[in-house]
C-alpha cells in the first residue's frame, strides 16, 4: 500500500457516490468542451475569408437581393479585377432532411477567384470536347457543359455517400420545387484556404433560369481587388455607385462579411460562455459538497490517522488529492469524449465543429482547478481537526 | 503487581525515566467556563515500566494519556518523553514525533474499515521512508507476532473484537515505538479475549521492553501492570 492506493481505497468506500460525482463532472466537461468547440468554430467562421477580397451585399440585409446588372458596374470601378456572384440557395436533401449543408449558386467568375482556396480533386470528363477560357480549370469542362452540374466538397461527398456522376435531388425552400443536379466535380480546400469541404456549388445560370424566371438577382457579389491596401477606398466607391438606388449596397472585406454573417447568431457566443461558466460553477459546488460529506463521515478515521503521526499537511494533501482524482478523472473522460465524439460534427453552413486540443487542455486544467478548490474546504476542515475532538466523535 | 508510587520529582531510580510530567495542568474551555481536568500532575514512569491508570469517569485518565501521547497539549507544565519536552513541540514536529515514538491502542480498535488487517498495520509505515516490500514484510511480521498471520487479508468486519484489537496492537507497535499507550484496551471485549490482549501486552512489555501506560476501569486488567496510578478529579491520589 502507498498513499495513492490509500486515496483510491478511500474513493472506493462509497463507490456509487464517487461514480455519480465523477459522472456529473464527465457531463459538465463534455458540455464545456463542446461549447468551447462551438465558440472556436464560430470564431473560425468569423475569421474566415480573405482581406484581399471584398463582399458587396444589400445594405438593408443579407436576405435582400441585389440586381444582377450591378456586376458590370462594380467591375468597372478602378481597382476591381473581377466580380463573382455567390447566391445562398438553402435547399433540403429529401433523403436526409436533417443533414443540412450549404449550397451556393456561383457564376463562372467564382472559380478563378477561389482557385487558391480550393482545388478540383475529382472530375467528370465532358461528353463533347470543349474549350474553356484560359482562367478556368480544365477539369471543370463537364461542369460548364451541363446546366445542372454541381461541384461538391469532398467531406460532404463522404458524409452523404455520393458518387461522382450521380444525380441528386434537392427540395428548394427559397426557390421552391425539386432541383436535379449532376455531380461533375469534387473540390478540396487547399491549405490555408477559406472554403470548407462541406459545401455544394452549382451554376448560377441554372438558378436564374429555373428559380428567377430568367432574371438575375444576386445575394452577394465577391470582388477581387488588385491592391488590398485600397480596399476601404474601393468599398466606398462601390457603395457610392448605388447610394441613391432602390438597392443600396454595403461593401466590406470578406473577413468582415464572415464576421457579420456569424453575428446573425446574435449574442450566442456570450450565452455559450455564460452556460459554460455556470456548468463549471455548479460542478464545483457538487464536488465540494461530495468531499465535505465524505470527510465528515471519516472524522474519526482522520483523528486516528493523526494519532498515528499523519501531519495536518499530509491529511490536507490527501483530501485535496481525493477531490482532484474524482474531478480530474471525470474531467479527462469528459474532455476527451468531446474531442472524440463531437469533433468534426456538421454545423450546417459553418465550418465543421472543431474541439481543439487547446480546448481539451483548458477543460482538463479547469477540472484540475475545480478538484483543488472543491477539496479545499474539507481539506482545511480535516487538517484543522483536533485529534481529541475527532476521537471523541468515534467513542 | 505493585501499587504505583507517585514520584513528585525526577529521581535517580533503577529505571531511567521514560515519561516525566512536571506540574501539568490541563483546562478545557466550554463557552465562557473553564473546566480543569488535570491539576498539577507530576509523575515519572521508567523505561520498560508497565503502568495502569485508574480512576472514576471524568478523572482525567484519558487526558493524561493524550498528553503523554502528544495528541493534546497541556495548558501549563512540561511533558517529557525520553529527552523530548513534547509540550514545546509544534503541530508538525509533534506529528513526526508521534509517528516514531508512540503506539496508541484504542478501546474501540479504530481500524480503518476499508483496509485489510495488513493494510491497517502498514498505515503508520507510510510515514517512514521504506520500500513497499519492506513495509509489507514488517506489517506481516507484526501481525504474526499478535497471532494473526493467517488473517492478513481480512477486513475488520471479518474479524472478532479480540482479533480487531490484536490488529490494533500490531498497528501500534509496527513502527517499533518505545512507548505504548492503551486506552481501555479490553473495555469492549469479553473476558477470554480481554485475557488474551492483556497477555499480549505483558509479552510486549517483558519481551520487547516496551513502556506501557494503560488506562483501565478493570481491576483484573490493572493487576497485570507493574504498578497502578489512581487519578481523581485531576490529581494523582497515590
Amino acid at each position: 500500500m502507498n498513499m495513492l492506493s490509500l486515496i483510491l481505497v478511500n474513493l472506493r468506500r462509497n463507490w456509487i457516490r464517487t461514480v455519480l460525482t465523477m459522472g456529473s463532472v464527465v457531463v459538465a466537461l463534455f458540455l464545456f468542451c463542446t461549447l468551447g468547440g462551438v465558440l472556436d468554430t464560430l470564431k473560425a467562421a468569423a475569421d474566415a475569408g480573405s482581406r484581399e477580397r471584398l463582399a458587396t451585399r444589400n445594405a438593408i440585409s443579407l436576405t435582400q437581393w441585389l440586381p444582377g446588372n450591378y456586376q458590370q458596374r462594380i467591375a468597372a470601378v478602378p481597382g476591381v479585377q473581377r466580380v463573382a456572384i455567390q447566391n445562398w440557395f438553402g435547399a433540403r436533401d429529401p433523403v436526409d432532411p436533417k443533414g443540412f449543408f450549404a449550397q451556393f449558386a456561383v457564376d463562372p467568375n467564382f472559380w478563378p477567384m477561389y482557385s487558391k482556396d480550393i482545388e478540383i480533386v475529382q472530375w467528370s470528363d465532358p461528353q463533347v470536347a470543349m474549350s474553356l477560357p484560359a482562367d478556368q480549370d480544365s477539369h471543370m469542362a463537364a461542369y460548364f457543359a451541363e446546366r445542372n452540374a454541381c461541384v461538391i466538397g469532398e467531406d460532404l461527398m463522404k458524409t452523404k455517400g455520393w458518387k461522382l456522376g450521380q444525380t441528386i435531388k434537392l427540395e428548394g425552400t427559397i426557390f421552391p420545387g425539386t432541383w436535379d443536379y449532376v455531380i461533375r466535380g469534387v473540390y478540396r480546400k487547399r491549405p490555408g484556404g477559406t472554403w470548407q469541404n462541406t459545401m455544394m456549388l452549382f451554376r448560377f445560370d441554372y438558378l436564374s433560369e429555373k428559380g428567377m424566371g430568367g432574371q438575375n438577382y444576386a445575394g452577394v457579389f465577391k470582388l477581387d481587388i488588385a491592391d488590398p491596401s485600397r480596399s476601404a477606398a474601393i468599398a466606398k466607391q462601390v457603395d457610392a455607385l448605388f447610394e441613391n438606388s432602390d438597392a443600396a449596397t454595403l461593401t466590406e472585406s470578406e473577413q468582415a462579411f464572415g464576421a457579420g454573417f456569424v453575428s446573425m447568431y446574435g449574442n450566442v457566443p456570450f450565452a455559450l460562455r455564460v452556460i459554460g461558466l455556470a456548468v463549471v460553477f455548479t460542478i464545483l459546488l457538487i464536488a465540494a459538497n461530495t468531499m465535505v460529506t465524505a470527510v465528515r463521515e471519516r472524522t474519526g478515521e482522520i483523528g486516528v490517522m493523526k494519532t498515528l503521526g499523519f501531519s495536518d499537511q499530509a491529511v490536507f494533501a490527501m483530501v485535496v488529492a481525493e477531490a482532484a482524482v474524482i474531478v480530474l478523472g471525470g474531467g479527462l473522460i469528459g474532455a476527451l469524449l468531446a474531442r472524440l465524439a463531437v469533433n468534426g460534427a456538421n454545423l450546417g453552413f459553418l465550418p465543421p465543429l472543431v474541439v481543439e486540443w487547446s480546448t481539451v487542455l483548458t477543460g482538463i486544467a479547469i477540472a484540475l482547478l475545480i478538484g483543488a478548490v472543491s477539496g479545499l474546504i474539507p481539506a482545511v476542515q480535516a487538517s484543522k481537526l483536533k485529534i481529541v475532538d475527532a476521537l471523541r466523535r468515534v467513542e | 503487581m505493585t501499587t504505583g508510587t507517585l514520584v513528585p520529582t525526577v529521581s535517580a531510580g533503577v529505571m531511567m525515566a521514560m515519561v516525566r510530567l512536571a506540574n501539568v495542568r490541563k483546562v478545557y474551555r466550554r463557552d465562557t467556563q473553564e473546566v480543569p481536568v488535570l491539576d498539577g500532575v507530576t509523575l515519572e514512569i521508567g523505561a520498560g515500566d508497565y503502568v495502569a491508570l485508574m480512576g472514576p469517569s471524568g478523572s482525567g485518565k484519558t487526558t493524561l494519556l493524550n498528553l503523554v501521547g502528544g495528541i493534546d497539549q497541556p495548558t501549563s507544565g512540561d511533558v517529557f518523553v525520553g529527552e523530548t519536552n513534547i509540550a514545546r513541540l509544534n503541530g508538525a514536529s509533534l506529528a513526526k514525533w508521534r509517528s516514531r515514538n508512540i503506539g496508541y491502542i484504542f478501546q474501540l480498535y479504530n481500524l480503518i474499515p476499508v483496509l485489510t488487517a495488513l493494510q491497517n498495520v502498514e498505515l503508520p509505515l507510510l510515514l517512514v521512508k521504506m520500500s513497499g516490500k519492506e513495509r509489507k514484510e514488517r506489517a506481516k511480521l507484526a501481525l504474526e507476532l499478535v497471532g494473526l498471520g493467517d488473517r492478513l487479508d481480512h477486513y475488520p468486519r471479518q474479524l472478532s473484537g479480540g482479533q480487531e484489537q490484536r490488529v490494533g496492537i500490531a498497528r501500534a507497535m509496527v513502527s517499533d515505538p518505545e512507548v505504548l499507550l492503551a486506552d481501555e484496551p479490553t473495555g469492549d471485549l469479553d473476558r477470554k479475549s480481554a485475557g488474551e490482549i492483556l497477555q499480549l501486552l505483558e509479552r510486549l512489555n517483558s519481551e520487547f521492553k516496551k513502556t506501557i501506560i494503560m488506562v483501565t476501569h478493570d481491576p483484573h486488567a490493572a493487576e497485570r501492570a507493574h504498578r497502578v496510578l489512581h487519578l481523581d478529579k485531576g490529581e494523582l491520589t497515590n
